[in-house]
């Protein structure tokens, strides 16, 4: 298994590293610039909906394409005080879901307890999960918890295939996501009627934007059926971030410039109105506030100094945030390439 | 110039339109009409053109295509069988001539 930047000393560890490159980018104009064309700049949220929370860069895989750098090395993770801060906060908010990823964030000590909490709050709560981890001795009864308090699983799987998934995921990953995807189903996740959601996250295996989610969803339907008999509800195809691990590779096989020239020429307007940042609030392992997860690994918090960590936060200074100005960089041509990249998949229909 | 092809130049494709805006205009709305979803999807016809792109040994065409493919979610199985069709059918089309070499050879011989 492979070890995250930091613990190889790369200086891609660094984030200012990070953002120098991809502020010196020369295959795209500025990002803020081509929002001014359209008349998006600045780019202003909309409101609250979605409830961010990364709760640690602890993973038990080291994936080629990961935007957190997350691995078996990473010891960051969110404290039950943290944790705390942010569902007190949440109580006194109506925003409706609670996204909780990571690394894997099954792997937080918190977890379970952060999802009965969010649970009795009455909100929709959301794993992302790396599938692996429920295979976990660590993680006996993990499945029926997560079903017992109707949890949706948002699962990370590539492709219906060893090899592809295997390149970007490591050795064996493959066959233990199946195993998984096995045990959701045999839980009732992904089946009908059953009321438990399971939804397959597809990246690309490399340099290029993701196919048509109708036309992958349909895809891995029909071979994930074939193949090992299983079902889920829906895909979600999103396009790799130039950060991280993934700019890494970029840098590395020589593709930066040629992908970010590709997500440039993809730009799309009505991607770029409907991205994520603008109704969700992405909280950091630490308590720090981002747009989202990707300015998260960056390091660029939420514009307003005052309002930086969820200790800072009232629900009426909540309700300031909820026009703010969104923190953009060149990274965010990720999201606005094609149909859209959100958590939640494409973002337009085209 | 140290060779005729250069990737960079496929991004200048549109540049043909400056010659003649009318005809390239024509062309792009054909090819885009062509490509779209119908009796076959996107992906089918990708592959299609992956297979064509290295019959006519065009490196633009495979180079856009290759990346176009793995784009509509194809894989490198599938894009090495639409390979081998093209390779196939430019071998066929060679040996199917023979018949042609044989006629001859009929015409010719005692």
């Amino acid at each position: 298994m492979g070890l995250s930047l930091l613990a190889r000393h790369n200086p891609l560890a660094a984030t200012d590293h990070q953002r120098q490159v991809l502020a010196g980018t020369l295959a795209c104009p500025p990002f803020d610039e081509r929002l001014g064309q359209i008349d998006l700049r600045p780019l202003r949220a909309t409101g609250i909906t979605v409830f961010q929370m990364n709760v640690g860069k602890l993973c038990n895989q080291t994936c080629r394409h990961c935007h957190v750098d997350a691995g078996p090395d990473r010891e960051e993770r969110m404290t039950r005080e943290t944790a705390e801060l942010c569902l007190r906060l949440l109580e006194q908010t109506q925003i409706p879901t609670v996204d909780i990823t990571g690394g894997a964030p099954e792997l937080n000590p918190n977890f379970r307890w952060i999802v009965e909490e969010a649970k009795r709050l009455g909100r929709h709560v959301m794993d992302r999960c790396n599938l692996s981890v429920l295979l976990l001795p660590s993680q006996t009864g993990l499945t029926e918890f997560l079903a017992r308090h109707q949890v949706e699983v948002v699962a990370s799987l590539p492709y219906f295939s060893s090899t592809q998934t295997d390149a970007q995921r490591g050795e064996g990953v493959y066959d233990k996501s199946i195993q998984a995807l096995t045990l959701l189903n045999a839980s009732g996740y992904g089946r009908e009627g059953s009321g438990l959601v399971l939804n397959l996250v597809h990246n690309p295996v490399g340099a290029f934007l993701p196919a048509k989610q109708p036309a992958v969803e349909a895809q891995f339907r029909k071979e994930l059926l074939r193949r090992h008999g299983i079902t889920f509800n829906r895909l979600y195809t999103i396009t790799n971030m130039p950060i991280s691990r993934f700019l890494e590779f970029l840098l590395n096989s020589g593709n930066y410039e040629g992908y970010m020239q590709r997500l440039a020429n993809a730009f799309n307007p009505a991607a770029a109105a409907g991205v994520m940042c603008r109704y969700t609030l992405s909280i950091g392992w630490d308590g720090t506030l981002y747009d989202c997860d990707f300015n998260q690994m960056l390091d660029l918090p939420i514009g307003d100094p005052q309002l930086r960590h969820v200790r800072h936060l009232t629900p009426a200074r909540l309700t300031a945030l909820h026009g703010r100005a969104i923190v953009t960089g060149n990274h965010c041509y990720g999201c606005t390439a094609g149909a859209g990249s959100s958590c939640g998949g494409s973002v337009t229909s085209s | 110039m140290d060779t005729y092809y250069h990737p960079p130049d496929l991004h200048k494709f549109a540049d043909m339109g400056k010659g003649n805006k009318e005809l390239w205009d024509k062309f792009m709305n054909y090819y885009s009409a062509v490509f779209a979803d119908g009796a076959l999807t996107e992906r089918e016809k990708a592959l299609i053109a992956l297979g064509v792109a290295h019959a006519v040994q065009c490196p633009y065409c495979i180079d856009a295509y290759t990346q176009a493919c793995l784009e509509k979610g194809s894989n490198v199985e599938e894009m090495t069988e639409a390979v081998h069709v093209s390779c196939a059918i430019r071998g066929g089309a060679s040996l199917v001539h023979g018949v042609q070499m044989r006629n001859v050879t009929e015409k010719l011989s005692m």
